[in-house]
């Protein structure tokens, strides 16, 4: 019974028990003996190019299945480099497993090769850390991790394991469920909605007129995309999904109001101030959705579901808080709703409010001027095309910028855990490695990855990992040879003045870069070229494919509320503004 | 994170009792907390319980710099952290070490004596060109006691930060923060 391995071997076989079937990582001098037992597992081992593509890997990979991406680095440098992903992944609540190697135990503090004080530097981007300091502490410490990175608001967890703790030998256990709750005395997260909260929540719906329901990447994290929906027809209320939560309910749906927030579309950004009841569904009132907090939807009462209490009242007081697994309180409010209407009570009319609505709708689509023949590419007309030639189910990958918020607006989300993007940090340079690892966990999907010039720059050596693992993607590089979106804000904020955002027209060779890298190249220069390129790409499937779109250096993102301005002052395309007094 | 002297028992404060399991690192995950939400923390203490898989932590926090139940909130998220209440002042001892050595010539050490003396301070040493002397009490006694000493030539002096325990009159007085924990 009593089975003595090591260290390594105890954590590789906990990470089996875990039902971990594909790690990402690099190794290195502290973490070499975790990759001898690794040879000998099951589990799929992706060698990264750079340890952030790890990270931002294990993140798609979790992104698109709930389950907890792996990453696995070495010391020093490796874990400083995964920094970033960690910062991304707890700013948008992504379960995470890092695991990094750390210098032996008897030589940490003394500044040794490659030694950093990783959980120091990692503390406030982690959900929690831990450095372990014995080889017998290496089961219940990574059995504590997927636990606490799973349940509550998920988030990344780190587990730093020194050299001499995975080369000591160790008695094997597996810890039971009570032993790892029994370990966490101050961990106990609140899952099930205070039912007096769900039932004022369900009388101020009823009773509301202008009612919208704002729903954030809570609704996907709680796998209530179905349930919402529910709830939605049942109240007939119209829905704003943010940046985080595009595809928890159908945007074709008639109810679906898109996106709200800085780039958000302008009948999500109205009807949301003009609102009498904000019913948030697992958002947090970022900064980019409500614009100057004291003039966001001043009328509207709030219904604040979320799992993590310390967002109640973060940044606007709720009417009625519920502290509660999404999943979980909605269908108890539409429980508890069903159970009102069928004891006579009635919804107030709410009809004028959706006529008023669809007015907006009608006046204010999503609007940019296509290009006139011989004129640049319009990036939208590129994601146009690439939402309507994707197979279906495809799964879209962004990274930070213009080329994220035209995905965000012109790609079509229907179906939930479609849509991967870096929301809270922003994070540049996500997209590829994100996408490898959505495709890693979802083989039988498209990938595409929609990328900037900038952002490509970034990370594109994770291309290289994607030919040599032979994961297939496909990637789209909206190319204007800028920083797209700070030159944006260069032209409207800061007179034309262009300072350091002018990257290259001609450098770096992206087909040539694509061909390098064991990918297929292909270079769009035209409106008639953009149908037959995204169809090529989506016919390659043995190989990852990149497209390069040569786009309009001087396209903007509209509708757009400036930084610091109210959701009021939101400014329309150009040839939309004629129109404005019609929002008030 | 500002470190300030104690100043009195003014409603700008508030203390909060955490108690914590009792690992490496966990002062520094509290620390890092308040430096990095931009709370300020008036004092700190931290020692093990009666248990020792337990520690306590008495944090004296500036309110007007955050809301307190945002600092609860955020405390309670971390996983170490087992349970936090908060002690109304009024209703709950409080105590704190101080600790001054005064630069005093020894035929003028009479004063410093006899001001001790009627503090209920205690003598730890005596140089010649100096004294070093300890009074326990509440916050407002040791401010008291600092203020006059201030008179005589401070060289060197240290404060615990406080701690604190609920009064045992007849109704509770802790109120265990409620704990929508964790997340």
């Amino acid at each position: 019974m009593t089975e003595q391995i090591t260290g390594a071997q105890a954590l590789i076989r906990a990470l089996e028990l875990e039902n971990v079937d594909t790690i990402f990582g690099l190794p290195g001098g502290c973490i070499l003996p975790a990759y001898d037992p690794l040879l000998d597992s099951h589990i799929r081992h992706i060698l990264v190019r750079h340890e952030q593509g790890a990270g931002h890997m294990a993140e798609g990979y979790a992104h698109v299945t709930g389950r907890p991406g792996v990453a696995l680095v070495t010391s020093g440098p490796a874990a400083t480099n995964m920094v970033t992903p960690l910062c991304d992944a707890y700013m948008d609540s992504i379960p995470m497993i890092c695991i990094t190697g750390q210098v032996p135990t008897s030589a940490i503090g003394t500044d040794a090769f490659q030694e950093c004080d990783t959980v120091g530097i990692t503390r406030s981007v982690t959900k929690h850390n831990e450095l372990v300091m014995s080889a017998d502490e290496i089961p219940l410490i990574v059995r504590q991790a997927f636990h606490i990175a799973t349940t509550g608001r998920p988030g990344p967890v780190l587990i730093d394991v020194p050299k001499d703790c995975l080369q000591n030998m160790m008695t094997w256990y597996w810890p039971t469920d009570e032993e790892v709750l029994e370990s966490l005395p101050g961990y106990k997260p609140n899952t099930k909605g205070h039912s007096r909260m769900i039932k004022e929540a369900a009388r101020l719906i009823l009773d509301s007129k202008q009612p919208v329901l704002y729903v954030g990447g809570g609704v996907l994290k709680a796998r209530a995309a179905d349930t919402l929906r529910e709830l939605a027809e049942l109240i007939n209320t119209p829905v704003v999904t943010t940046l985080m939560a595009r595809g928890a309910f159908p945007d074709s749906h008639p109810l679906c109001l898109g996106m709200p927030g800085m780039h958000g579309n302008a009948t999500a950004i109205t009807a949301m101030q003009k609102s009498d009841l904000l019913i948030n569904l697992g958002a947090r009132f970022d900064d980019r959705i409500t614009g100057k907090v004291s003039t966001f939807a001043p009328d509207a009462k709030i219904i604040h579901v979320d799992i993590d209490p310390a967002e109640q009242g973060k940044v606007r007081r709720p009417d009625v808080p519920i502290v509660g697994d999404c999943r979980l309180v909605i269908e108890e409010l539409v429980k508890t709703i069903k159970e009102m209407l069928a004891n006579g009570e009635v919804q107030a009319d709410i009809s004028a409010w959706k006529s008023r609505v669809s007015g907006w709708q009608e006046q204010f689509p999503l609007y940019y001027s296509p290009s006139d023949p011989g004129e640049a590419l319009k990036p939208q007309f590129c994601l146009e095309k690439l939402h309507e030639l994707a197979p279906a189910g495809t799964i879209l990958c962004s990274g930070v910028g213009q080329h994220q918020m035209f995905s965000s607006q012109f790609w079509k989300f229907e179906e939930p855990y479609t849509w991967v993007n870096s929301g809270g940090l922003g994070t540049m340079g996500f997209s590829i490695p994100a996408a490898i690892g959505a495709k890693v966990a979802r083989p039988d999907r498209t990938v595409w990855a929609v990328d900037g010039d900038g952002c490509f720059q970034m990370t594109a050596q994770e291309l290289v990992t994607a030919s040599v693992e032979r994961i297939p993607i496909k990637v789209a590089v909206m190319n204007n040879s800028y920083l797209g979106m700070v030159r944006q804000w260069q032209e409207m904020f800061y007179d034309e003045r262009y300072s350091e955002v002018y990257l290259s027209p001609e450098l770096p060779d992206f087909v040539k870069w694509a061909e390098a890298m064991g990918c297929v190249g292909i270079r769009v220069e035209s409106p008639e070229e953009v149908e037959p390129a995204i169809a090529l790409a989506n016919s390659i499937n043995d190989r990852s494919v990149v497209v390069e779109f040569r786009v309009d250096a001087g396209e903007k993102v509209f509708p757009m509320v400036p930084a610091g301005a109210g959701n009021d002052d939101v400014l329309l395309h150009p040839n939309q503004n004629d129109r404005r007094e019609f929002l008030r | 994170m500002s470190m300030t002297p104690n100043t009195s028992s003014t409603p700008s404060h508030h203390i909060l009792s955490v108690l914590v399991q009792n690992r490496a690192g966990v002062l520094a995950r509290v620390s890092s907390l308040f430096a990095r939400r931009g709370y300020n923390i008036f004092s700190l203490a931290v020692a093990p319980t009666e248990d020792p898989d337990f520690s306590r932590i008495t944090i004296v926090v500036d309110v007007e710099s955050s809301p307190l139940e945002q600092i609860v909130k955020q405390l309670f998220k971390l996983i170490d952290v087992v349970k936090i209440s908060e002690l109304d002042p009024r209703r709950s001892v409080e105590r704190e070490l101080m600790m001054a050595t005064v630069r005093v010539a020894s035929e003028d050490r009479g004063p410093v004596v006899e001001l001790t003396n009627i503090f209920e301070g205690k003598i730890l040493a005596v140089g010649t060109e100096a004294i070093t002397v300890s009074l326990e009490g509440s916050p407002d006694k040791l401010d008291d006691f600092e203020e006059l000493l201030r008179g005589y030539g401070i060289v060197e002096l240290q404060r615990t930060g406080r701690v604190a325990l609920p009064k045992l009159d007849k109704e509770a007085r802790t109120r265990p923060l409620k704990n929508g924990k964790a997340s």
